[in-house]
C-alpha cells in the first residue's frame, strides 16, 4: 500500500475544513477523514501482517523514496516496519477519540479542528519517516499547533504553560538537530553524507561520533518524552490544555520523544547507547520515582494524570536504558498502553470537568451514583495506570520489568527494584482518587443532576478501552506485531556489546 | 559590443528607464491621480522582474569592470522582486502622499545602485553601486515629512552610512596600496596574508558589517527602524540587506580566499555576537517596527553562520535563505504597513485581540512570523536548516550548538506576539481593515512563497545549479 496516504487523508481533511461553515459541517469533515484514517490504519496493519507471512522479511516495508533536495543527499523516504504500524495505530485510536470528545467545541471551531488534524499530520509523518530531515521536519511540524491549541482553548495559566511547552520543545529539537548534523557529516555512505536511517544503520558511525552526538540526540528527543529534568513541561502544558489536546499530548506526542531515543538514538548510535546506559537508567529511575511522588501530592485530577504520565514514560526510558530484547519490547508496549490509558484517563477527566466545572478531588465525590458510565470508565483507567493484570499496563510495566532484570548487574537490578516499588505508590494515588471521586457521598448537590456520557463520549472511552483490552488480553499480537523490528535494533547493540 | 550592452545590461537598462520616465512625468507637469501612477508603475516593475527571466547571459563589459551572470541576474530579480511587493503595500500609505513620484525615482535609484554594486568586477565599481545605494536611501527614510522621528532616522543613517563609507574607502586604499590592484579578479594573487592586508580586510569587513547590521556595528539599525516609514524599514531590512549579503558572499568567497581561515573566525565570532545581541534585545522591545529591526538583526546572525560554511553549500543556502526571507519579512511588514498606514498604531501591545477583527491578517502574520522563526512546514525551516548545516559541515559544533539554542529565545519572541494575536484579550482593538487590491495581491505572493519554497525543493536545485 502507498504510506503517503496516511499524509494525504488528514492533508485533504484539513483543507476540507477551512470552507466549511458551522460547528456541524466542520465536526463532520474532522470526523469523516479520522474515521477514513482510522480505516486505512487497520489497513495498513493488515497489508503489513499479510507481507510477513507470505514471507517478507524486509527490515521495512511498503518503502517509498523520492529525491526532495537533491544537492544535500536529502530524501522523502517512508517506510514502516511493527514498530512504527504500532504508533500509527495509537494515533489513529487517539485522533479518533480526540474528535469524538470535542463533539462540542463550539469556540472558534473551525481553527480548533484544523489544528488538531495538521497534529496528527505532523505524528504519522514521524511515525514514517525513514529520513532523519523528514523525521526532523513532521518532530517539528506539531509544535506550533500544540502552542495555539493551549494557549487558545486551554484552561487555567494556559498562556504560560503552552509557551513554557513551545520553548522546552523547541530546545529539544535543537538538540536533536545538533546531534543529526553530526551524525551526517561524520558519517560515510558509499562516499556521501546522508540522512537515510537504513543506509546510515548499515554503516556503523565511528564510535568517537556517537560518543559525541548520542547526548544530544538522547536529550533532545528525551525532552519529548519528559526525561528528567526535562519534564516541567509535562504537568503544566497537559494540565492547561483542552482534553483532545491532552489526549494527543500525553498519548501521541510524548511517544514522539521515545520513538526518537529507539530508532535514531539508539537504533543509529548503539555503542553509545552501551556507554551511556547507566546514566539513562538514573535520570529514567529518577523520573519514575519522581513522578509517582509528585502524583501523591496533587489534588487536581488533570495534574494527577500528568505527574503521573511523566512516571509511567520513565519506564519507557527504563525500557530502552536496560538494552535488553525484552526491555525494548516493554518499552514499545508501555508506549502503546501508556499512549492509550492516558488518552483514556483525560477523556473522562474532560467529561468531568464539562458538568462539574472542577478538577479538584476535594470538591468532587460518588460520581458513580449519577453517573455510571463515566465512572466506570474512570476506574477502568485508573486499574490500568495501576498496572491491573489483564489491562494494558500490566504487559507493559511487567515486560519492562522483566527485560530489565535481565541485566545481572546489581546496578541495574537496583534500578529495577526501586522502579518497581513506585507501583505501590501509584496505587496509592490511583486508589486514593478513584476512591473520593467515584465512590464516597456526593459532595455538591447540584451534582445530582449531571447526565451520564452521551454517545460520542461512550464511543470514544469504547474505542480507546477496546485498545486497552486487546493488548491487556492478547499481548502476544503486539508483541509479534513489533518483533521485527526490536529484534533488528537488538541485532545491533548486540553487536557492539560483543 | 551593442548587442552585448543592451542584453548584460538589460535590468540596469530597465531601472533607468523607469526613472527618466517619472522624471519626464515630473517635469511636464501634468496632473496624475496617486492611484494611477502608482499602478503605472508597479506594471513597469513588474515588466522589469519578468524581463529579467529571458535572455539570461555570462559576460563582462566596459574593461571588466562590470559583469553579468545567470547567478547575478538571479540575485537581481530576487531584489526586483523585493521591490515590487514593497511597491504594491506602500499603496495605502502613499496614496495620499504629496511625493509619489519622488518616492519611486529615490526607491529606484538605490535599486539601480544595487544592481551595480552586485554587477561589479572592480572595488571601485564595488563602491559607487553602494553609495548610489545608500544616499537615496537615507533621503526615503525621511519621507514621513511632518514626523520628526523620520528626520531623525534619516539622519542618523546618513551619519552612520557615511561613517562605514569611510570605513570600506580606507579599507579599499589599503587594499590597493598592498595588491596594487582594484580588480576582483586579480586581487586573490596578490594577498598573502601580510598584517596591512589582515587589516584592510577587517575595515571592509566592518564597513558590510554596517551596512547589514552586524553586532557591533548594528547601533543604528533600531532607531532608523522605528522613524522610518514602514515601507522603507521593509526595504532596508529585506532589498538593502540582501543586496549586501550577495556581495559580501561573492567578496568573501572570491576575493579574500586566501585569507579564508582569518576571515571564519571572524564570521565566526561576529555571527554568534549577533544572534545572541540580536535576540536578548528583541526580547523586550514594545514597538512592532523596532521588535522586527532586531529580530532582523538576529537573522543576519543566523545567515551569517552559511557563509561561514565556506562551501557551494554555504553560498546556496545563503542566497536561499534571502529569497525565504524577503517573503516572510516582507509578509510581516506588509501587516505591519497596512496596520500603520490605515490606524496609526505600532505597538505589540495594539494587537492584542488582532484576530477577532482580522483573522485572515492575523494568520498571514502568524505565517510570517512562523516562517522567521524557522518552524515547519513553512520556507523558514528549510532556510535555517540548510544556513546551519552549512555551518555544521565546518565541525564547529559548539557554535552549532550554541546558535541553534539560540532558535529558543528567537522562538519565544516571535511567539509572544502569535500570543498577544490569538490569545489575550483587548478593550480597543484594532478595527476591521478594508484592504484594497494591491496589498492583498502583495500578502498573497508572499504567503504563497512561504509556503512553496520549502516544500518544493526546485528553488534551491535552481541555485545550487547556478553556482556550479
Amino acid at each position: 500500500m502507498n504510506l503517503s496516504l496516511l499524509l494525504i487523508v488528514p492533508l485533504i481533511t484539513a483543507l476540507g475544513i477551512l470552507p466549511a461553515k458551522g460547528l456541524k459541517q466542520v465536526r463532520a469533515i474532522a470526523m469523516a477523514g479520522a474515521a477514513v484514517q482510522f480505516l486505512l490504519c487497520g489497513f495498513l496493519l493488515f497489508a503489513y501482517l499479510q507481507e510477513r507471512a507470505s514471507g517478507n522479511t524486509a527490515a521495512f516495508l511498503f518503502e517509498d523514496d523520492y529525491s526532495w533536495y537533491a544537492a544535500l543527499n536529502i530524501h522523502y523516504h517512508i517506510g514502516v516496519d511493527g514498530i512504527s504500524i504500532a504508533m500509527i495505530l495509537l494515533t489513529a485510536f487517539v485522533v479518533l477519540a480526540g474528535v469524538l470528545v470535542s463533539w462540542k467545541m463550539e469556540k472558534m471551531n473551525k481553527e480548533f479542528f484544523f489544528l488538531l488534524i495538521f497534529l496528527s499530520l505532523g505524528a504519522y509523518g514521524y511515525f514514517i519517516s525513514l529520513d532523519l530531515f523528514t523525521l526532523f521536519f513532521f518532530l517539528e511540524v506539531a509544535v506550533i499547533p500544540k502552542f495555539l491549541l493551549i494557549g487558545i482553548w486551554g484552561s487555567g495559566k494556559k498562556e504560560y504553560s503552552a509557551m513554557k511547552l513551545a520553548l522546552m520543545l523547541m530546545g529539544g529539537s535543537a538538540l536533536v538537530f545538533v546531534g543529526l548534523a553530526g551524525v551526517y557529516f561524520n558519517t560515510d555512505v558509499n562516499g556521501a553524507h546522508s540522512f537515510d536511517i537504513t543506509q546510515l544503520s548499515a554503516v556503523n558511525i565511528p564510535v568517537d561520533v556517537q560518543e559525541l552526538f548520542f547526548p544530544f540526540a538522547f536529550i533532545g528527543f528525551g525532552v519529548f518524552t519528559a526525561l528528567f529534568p526535562f519534564h516541567t513541561w509535562v504537568p503544566d502544558g497537559h494540565s492547561s490544555a483542552p482534553t483532545a489536546a491532552s489526549m494527543f499530548l500525553a498519548g501521541i506526542s510524548m511517544k514522539l520523544g521515545g520513538y526518537g531515543c529507539l530508532r535514531v538514538a539508539t537504533f543509529l548510535m548503539p555503542a553509545a547507547a552501551h556507554e551511556y546506559s547507566p546514566i539513562i537508567v538514573a535520570l529514567s529511575c529518577i523520573a519514575i520515582l519522581y513522578g509517582a511522588f509528585a502524583t501523591m501530592m496533587q489534588t487536581d485530577l488533570k495534574y494527577i494524570n500528568a505527574y503521573s504520565s511523566v512516571s509511567h514514560c520513565g519506564f519507557v526510558l527504563l525500557g530502552i536504558g536496560m538494552l535488553t530484547k525484552t526491555s525494548i519490547d516493554g518499552a514499545v508496549l508501555q508506549m502503546v498502553s501508556h499512549g492509550l490509558m492516558t488518552a483514556l484517563f483525560f477523556a473522562v477527566i474532560g467529561m468531568i470537568y464539562e458538568r462539574a466545572h472542577t478538577r479538584e478531588v476535594a470538591r468532587l465525590g460518588g460520581l458513580l451514583k449519577v453517573m455510571p458510565f463515566i465512572s466506570t470508565v474512570f476506574v477502568i483507567a485508573g486499574l490500568c495506570s495501576l498496572g491491573l493484570p489483564g489491562l494494558s499496563g500490566f504487559v507493559a510495566e511487567m515486560t519492562v520489568f522483566m527485560g530489565s532484570w535481565e541485566n545481572a548487574d546489581s546496578y541495574y537490578r537496583i534500578a529495577t527494584i526501586l522502579s518497581c516499588a513506585s507501583i505501590v505508590v501509584t496505587a496509592v494515588y490511583i486508589l486514593r482518587a478513584t476512591g473520593k471521586v467515584i465512590n464516597g457521598p456526593i459532595v455538591d448537590k447540584t451534582h445530582l443532576s449531571f447526565t451520564d456520557a452521551s454517545w460520542n463520549e461512550r464511543l470514544a472511552a469504547g474505542l480507546l478501552i477496546v485498545g486497552v483490552l486487546i493488548i491487556g488480553i492478547t499481548p502476544f499480537l503486539l508483541k509479534d506485531l513489533i518483533n521485527p523490528g526490536t529484534a533488528a535494533i537488538m541485532t545491533k547493540i548486540l553487536g557492539v556489546i560483543k | 559590443m551593442l548587442n552585448d550592452f543592451l542584453i548584460l545590461m538589460k535590468q540596469e537598462l530597465l531601472v533607468t528607464v523607469i526613472i527618466f520616465l517619472l522624471l519626464f512625468k515630473k517635469v511636464s507637469g501634468r496632473e496624475w491621480s496617486n492611484v494611477s501612477l502608482m499602478n503605472f508603475v508597479n506594471v513597469l516593475l513588474v515588466i522589469n522582474l519578468v524581463s529579467g527571466f529571458f535572455m539570461q547571459q555570462t559576460g563582462t563589459l566596459f574593461g571588466d569592470m562590470f559583469r553579468s551572470s545567470e547567478l547575478l541576474s538571479f540575485e537581481k530579480n530576487l531584489l526586483s522582486l523585493g521591490t515590487l511587493i514593497i511597491s504594491l503595500q506602500s499603496y495605502n500609505w502613499l496614496k495620499d502622499h504629496k511625493h509619489v513620484a519622488e518616492f519611486y525615482m529615490l526607491l529606484l535609484s538605490t535599486l539601480l545602485g544595487m544592481f551595480f554594486m552586485l554587477s561589479s568586477n572592480n572595488l571601485l565599481m564595488f563602491y559607487l553601486g553602494l553609495e548610489l545605494s545608500t544616499i537615496p536611501l537615507a533621503a526615503l527614510a525621511n519621507f514621513d515629512l511632518d514626523k520628526k522621528k523620520s528626520s531623525e532616522a534619516a539622519f542618523k543613517m546618513i551619519i552612520s552610512s557615511a561613517f562605514s563609507s569611510g570605513l570600506l574607502l580606507f579599507g579599499i586604499s589599503l587594499l590597493y596600496g598592498t595588491t596594487g590592484t582594484l580588480s576582483f579578479g586579480e586581487i586573490p594573487a596578490h594577498i598573502s596574508g601580510t598584517p596591512l592586508q589582515v587589516f584592510s580586510f577587517i575595515l571592509l569587513f566592518a564597513g558590510f558589517g554596517f551596512k547589514i547590521s552586524a553586532v557591533p556595528f548594528h547601533l543604528w539599525t533600531a532607531d532608523v527602524y522605528e522613524g522610518a516609514p514602514v515601507a522603507v524599514t521593509s526595504y532596508l531590512s529585506v532589498i538593502s540587506k540582501g543586496a549586501i549579503l550577495f556581495v559580501m558572499v561573492s567578496v568573501l568567497y572570491n576575493v579574500f580566499t586566501p585569507l579564508s581561515g582569518t576571515w571564519y573566525n571572524m564570521v565566526f565570532l561576529i555571527s554568534l555576537l549577533t544572534i545572541i545581541t540580536g535576540n536578548l534585545f528583541a526580547l523586550r522591545q514594545e514597538n512592532i517596527k523596532r521588535f522586527l529591526a532586531f529580530s532582523s538583526i538576529a537573522q543576519v546572525g543566523f545567515i551569517l553562520i552559511g557563509i561561514s560554511g565556506q562551501s557551494v553549500d554555504g553560498t546556496a543556502s545563503v542566497i536561499y535563505f534571502v529569497l525565504i526571507y524577503i517573503f516572510s519579512n516582507l509578509a510581516a511588514f506588509g501587516v505591519v504597513n497596512l496596520v500603520s498606514a490605515l490606524t496609526g498604531k505600532e505597538n505589540i501591545d495594539d494587537y492584542r485581540a488582532f484576530y477577532k477583527t482580522n483573522p485572515l491578517l492575523s494568520w498571514v502574520l502568524a505565517i510570517a512570523l512562523f516562517s522567521l522563526a524557522g518552524v515547519p512546514p513553512t520556507a523558514g525551516f528549510f532556510g535555517k536548516f540548510f544556513l546551519f548545516l552549512a555551518g555544521a559541515a565546518k565541525g564547529n559544533y559548539l557554535f552549532i550548538a550554541i546558535a541553534a539554542l539560540n532558535m529558543i529565545i528567537s522562538f519565544y519572541y516571535y511567539l509572544r506576539i502569535i500570543k498577544a494575536m490569538f490569545m489575550d484579550a483587548n478593550d480597543r482593538p484594532i478595527p476591521k481593515l478594508e484592504t484594497s487590491f494591491s496589498p492583498k495581491a502583495s500578502l498573497f505572493i508572499c504567503v504563497a512563497g512561504i509556503v512553496v519554497t520549502g516544500l518544493a525543493s526546485g528553488g534551491y536545485a535552481y541555485i545550487h545549479s547556478l553556482l556550479k
